[in-house]
């Protein structure tokens, strides 16, 4: 299939106070049906996206965070979130939702989608894509 | 598999030039427009990031902010438009630091 | 070398339309192809035809159209992105009730696959935003 590509989406700037995050996402769902290769790296602000436990109903916008736990089902399953951003801004993966895919390989079993890796792991895993969407 | 690394925001203003040139590889190259071209001026403390890249600023944004080539760092290369171009066609992929 | 280029910004408030339409000259002067110019987010609104900026400054919008016109290029609005911030061509003012259309010239407005679409067909994809 040469005309499948390896996609990396960047995400990079916290939800709500821009609306770039959730028109990323928009973009992650339509190109889902395109049927390449994709993965999703969150760093710097872009970690704020993953935060569990987010209430918007007294700012008046759509929470879209419960999207981010419905990407496995379209077979979006790598998603890194680099160490640095998190630990900079006082996180741990505790604080991020739990995302998760099942294997159709493994009789649908459950399996982690997030991969937690290091600026330089990141830096390797932007080298072997094809094409660096930014928003 | 080299990578062009895009950025146009201050370093003085905001981290791109630093995450930039912390995940960039030794192939990559960094292009400076915008504002980012304030990061190649010569002792400025966002120069000390640029240090060990391959780095390149765009002239007309320079020009346009009233900083001389002299001003530069010494290692930075200065191109136009079409050496822009070169530089998305010489490496594989653009990463676009906005 | 074929090229999608996205614009993430609208004109005026960002250099970014500017940066992007000089480097989509340069590259066409180079004799590479532009497979599409996608304008997303608040880049939508370089494809309103009502601008009016003062005599003396540039007409980025109008300059995106005679770029288009001479060269033949897909310039694409997103309609997601274009519906929120009131783009409208003929056929989004007839589906949506609108009393008005305000698309330039040389624009169309179309889905977000169609980025994505750009990013598979092109060698290089080149995004300016803010």
């Amino acid at each position: 299939m040469s005309d499948t590509k390896k996609f990396l989406y960047i995400n990079r700037k916290a939800p709500y106070g821009t609306i770039y995050a959730w028109e990323s996402l928009e973009v992650v769902l339509i190109g889902a049906a395109f049927e390449q290769d994709v993965s999703l790296a969150f760093m710097d602000d872009g970690v704020y996206q993953l935060m569990k436990g987010q209430d918007t109903s007294a700012i008046g916008m759509k929470n879209f965070s419960p999207t981010y736990a419905a990407l496995g089902d379209y077979e979006i399953t790598k998603i890194f979130v680099e160490k640095e951003s998190l630990e900079e801004r006082g996180l741990t993966l505790d604080d991020l939702q739990h995302l998760v895919w099942e294997d159709e390989d493994e009789d649908w079993a459950e399996k982690d989608s997030i991969r937690l890796v290091s600026r330089a792991e990141l830096g390797d895993v932007m080298a072997e894509q094809d094409v660096l969407f930014n928003f | 598999m080299s990578m062009l690394h895009l950025v146009n925001k201050s370093p003085y203003e905001n981290n791109n030039v630093s995450t930039a040139s912390s995940t960039m590889r030794s192939d990559d190259v960094m292009l400076l427009i915008e504002d980012a071209v304030y990061a190649a001026v010569k002792g400025g403390k966002a120069s000390t990031m640029l240090e060990g890249h391959k780095v390149s600023v765009l002239g007309p944004d320079l020009a346009a902010r009233g900083i001389a080539e002299d001003k530069l760092a010494s290692d930075v290369d200065v191109i136009d438009y079409a050496g822009f171009v070169d530089l998305v066609e010489s490496n594989d992929k653009v990463q676009s630091w906005l | 070398m074929k090229l999608t280029i996205q614009i993430n910004e609208g004109p005026y408030q960002h250099q970014s339309a500017d940066s992007a339409y000089f480097f989509a000259k340069a590259a066409l002067d180079k004799g590479h192809e532009i497979f599409r110019i996608f304008f997303y987010h608040d880049g939508v609104n370089n494809g309103t035809r009502l601008t009016t900026p003062p005599q003396d400054d540039r007409n980025i919008v109008s300059r995106w159209t005679e770029l288009a016109q001479e060269h033949d290029i897909d310039m694409v609005l997103c309609v997601a992105a274009a519906q929120r911030r009131g783009i409208v061509d003929d056929g989004e003012a007839e589906r949506n009730g609108k009393d008005a259309t305000n698309i330039a010239p040389g624009f169309r407005i179309s889905g977000l696959g169609q980025l994505v679409e750009g990013g598979i067909q092109s060698d290089r994809l080149v995004v300016f935003g803010d």
